[in-house]
């Protein structure tokens, strides 16, 4: 009995040895070297996987910004400055500046200023209503709002107006990923420079017809009258396909296109209310 | 009695209209023209505002080789060319005419003598074709001189003429049979005369026993021409459905039905192309069939091409108040229009005013993998992966899936006890795939 009991365990036991020292070689032989900077990268970054670098998740962002000579083209918009920065600390390299950008919707045809002219009730997916016919509305580049884009947010920075039938996006929770930007059947949503204060001037309209019919299919829409662009002393503002775009990165919030634009095209943000004329003349006499 | 094997609903057939003979509609005061009716592309008009055109006279004309020419429907002055939100639901090129009286082409025969003599040779009937504007009137608007012309290295050992009708609620090919036999029949030989075939067939599905035997009698007459009734299932009018009922013969995945010699026409077409050939007439006018369940007055009415659908339905008896959608061509395949200004077209051949209660979709219900869809599909295609693959994206498996051979006929949506949206993604998959197979193959 007792010595059964002697004869297994040591059976075993050379067993288990003998097993060791194969999977010690086999080990050895099919080792993968791996930098431990990834791993380091990894940790630091947002754990987000949400594809704004262009990487399919983090972990290939850590290994491609591990392999690369340079931060060149290489971005986290989650984490902005202060990760990267992070990051070429350990690696020992130089993270460029990038600035910050924000999602911005370029359309502000709400039902008010652009009438219904029919009701759409099929699946509720923008990408099928942009199929079928152009819209709810005579706009055929405008929202479609059907929510594709909410739906593609995965940081919650996103809702359906049901007032305005547009998305409304938060700027303290944008971190510019770009998913959104990619799920617009209609090309949109445009990530632009992020400015202080959240500050923004923009053409919000993408309606690309000549002027009388873009007006007769919404009342905010843009009718490229120039007007704009002969105010704007910084050459910020283009003309293309009927359509005027204010380049976010030679825009100095002036405030002048603003009031310039006939059909109130152009929105400005997050700006302190207009000080009327009297009391800007009220300023100057009291210094 | 034949029919396709694989698939198939059976919706309920409501031919309203299927004993009301054919009335002419009056000119309209004026008529919007889109210079895109048929399937390829669109033609450039060549006329310009304040022109003074004429009944069957051309204003647009052919651009390419898959494309056709657009005549005017009416006479009167040119108003404008414009944009129009078209039957499509998108905007394109239009040449608004104001009417003024009715004067015609002088070189159309105008009399109601029916010409059984064909003069023409094949060469000729098909330039005929392309110069008449004749395009598929079944629903696809196929230009017609396409079909035709039988590429080199091929041959076409078969014509089959499709009066198969399995569109729920609509007539008017029924209607054209039984009122317009003896033309239909002649535009038949013209066509076999032009892709030098010696035998047709027409496929009429059994609810139209009175069609069948018309023609069957009409059809002694002819030589090579036999009629043939085929069992009542939806989609038995879609050409590789009734090209395998007649002859047992199968086209391959992305393959034409030339491919194994046969070539397929509609009988309106049969009727447009005896109209042209034999009477010099271009396609300016068709029927179509105004019809639903609330309308006092459902008929099936001969058009002109470019009258507003709203003129359409006053005929018809005005618009019912519980109207919910007006659908441009049946309610299987048809599309629902965004508003009644919308212009009759080539390829218009119903429409249906469809009450609010069975308009509105109903709430989507998760899929239970019941696979009716799998069984309804004529195609033998796998709908509810078809619709999860493009509903997540999944373009290039959905192409391995077979989604272009996909010919949206909705029986899957149909069928579907969780009334998903099925055909609304296979839709949206297919033009994906479509348009990605475009830029590779560019590359």
């Amino acid at each position: 009995m007792s010595s059964t009991v002697i004869i297994t365990i040591i059976c075993l036991s050379l067993l288990a040895l003998f097993s060791a020292v194969i999977l010690y070689f086999i080990a050895q032989k099919f080792k993968v070297i791996e930098d431990p900077r990834i791993d380091e990268i990894q940790a630091i970054l947002p754990a987000a996987n949400c594809g704004g670098c262009g990487f399919a998740g983090c972990r290939n962002f850590a290994e491609a910004l591990v392999k690369a000579d340079t931060f060149e083209g290489l971005n986290c918009p989650v984490g902005g400055a202060p990760i990267m920065a992070q990051a070429a600390a350990i690696l020992g390299k130089t993270a460029p500046v990038v600035d910050p950008k924000v999602a911005v919707l370029i359309c502000n045809g709400t039902p008010e200023s652009r009438p219904q002219t029919s009701e759409y009730d099929g699946a509720p997916d923008c990408r099928i209503a942009n199929n079928l016919y152009i819209g709810e509305s005579d706009c055929s580049y405008g929202c479609l709002g059907k929510g594709d884009c909410v739906r593609a947010c995965q940081f919650d920075a996103m809702y359906m107006d049901p007032v305005t039938r547009l998305p409304v996006i938060s700027d303290e929770k944008c971190v510019s990923c770009g998913a959104c930007v990619k799920a617009c059947p209609r090309h949109i949503i445009e990530l632009r420079k992020k400015a202080k204060k959240d500050r923004k001037i923009y053409v919000a309209c993408s309606n690309c017809d000549k002027g009388a019919p873009a007006r007769k299919a919404c009342k905010v829409a843009c009718i490229a009258c120039n007007k704009c662009i002969k105010v704007c002393e910084f050459g910020a503002i283009t003309i293309e396909n009927n359509l005027a775009y204010i380049d976010s990165y030679k825009c100095t919030f002036c405030r002048k296109c603003p009031s310039e634009c006939p059909t109130n095209a152009i929105i400005e943000l997050n700006f302190p209310p207009r000080k009327t004329r009297t009391e800007v003349q009220a300023e100057v006499i009291n210094g | 009695m034949k029919t396709f094997p694989e698939g198939g609903v059976h919706p309920p057939e409501n031919k309203l209209t299927a004993g009301s003979p054919i009335v002419h509609l009056p000119v309209p005061e004026s008529v919007t023209i889109p210079v895109a009716q048929h399937i390829g592309s669109p033609a450039t008009p060549v006329v310009g505002k304040g022109d003074a055109v004429k009944t069957g006279q051309v204003i647009a004309e052919a651009k390419g080789f898959v494309s056709s020419n657009i005549h005017s429907s009416v006479s009167g002055k040119v108003n404008k060319i414009d944009f129009i939100v078209d039957g499509t639901g998108f905007k394109q090129t239009a040449v608004f005419i104001d009417v003024e009286g009715d004067e015609w082409v002088d070189t159309i025969d105008r009399s109601s003598d029916i010409v059984r003599e064909i003069k023409l040779t094949p060469e000729e009937i098909t330039k005929r074709c392309l110069s008449s504007g004749i395009v598929g009137l079944g629903g696809a608007t196929f230009p017609s001189h396409v079909k035709l012309t039988v590429p080199s290295g091929k041959r076409c050992g078969i014509l089959i003429i499709n009066g198969v009708e399995c569109e729920p609620y609509l007539t008017s090919d029924h209607r054209l049979m039984i009122e317009k036999g003896e033309e239909v029949l002649v535009g038949v030989s013209i066509l076999m005369k032009a892709l030098r075939v010696d035998k047709a067939m027409i496929g009429i599905e059994n609810n139209k026993p009175d069609a069948i035997s018309h023609l069957t009698r009409l059809a002694s007459d002819f030589n090579g021409i036999s009629v043939h009734a085929l069992k009542v299932k939806y989609p038995q009018g879609a050409e590789k459905q009734l090209i395998k009922a007649l002859i047992n013969r199968e086209v391959p995945s992305g393959r034409l039905p030339i491919d194994i010699g046969a070539v397929v026409h509609n009988v309106g077409t049969a009727f447009a192309v005896y109209e042209a050939v034999q009477k010099n007439k271009p396609l300016f006018e068709r029927v179509v069939t105004v019809t639903g369940k609330s309308l006092s007055n459902p008929g099936n009415y001969f058009v002109r091409t470019g009258t507003p659908v709203i003129k359409l339905i006053e005929a018809a008896g005005g618009m019912p108040e519980d109207t919910g959608k007006i659908i441009n061509g049946g309610p299987m395949m048809g599309k629902a229009i965004s508003n009644t200004n919308v212009p009759v077209v080539k390829g218009m051949s119903g429409i249906v005013v469809v009450p609010k209660i069975e308009a509105s979709r109903k709430e989507i219900k998760p899929c239970i993998r019941c696979a009716k869809c799998v069984a309804a599909c004529p195609v033998n295609l796998e709908p509810y992966l078809l619709m999860s693959l493009s509903e997540k994206g999944l373009f290039e498996r959905a192409e391995k899936e077979g989604i272009t051979d996909c010919m949206e006929c909705g029986s899957c949506s149909f069928t579907c006890p969780g009334d998903r949206p099925l055909l609304d993604y296979i839709r949206l998959g297919k033009s994906t795939v479509i348009k990605m197979a475009r830029e590779r193959n560019l590359k």
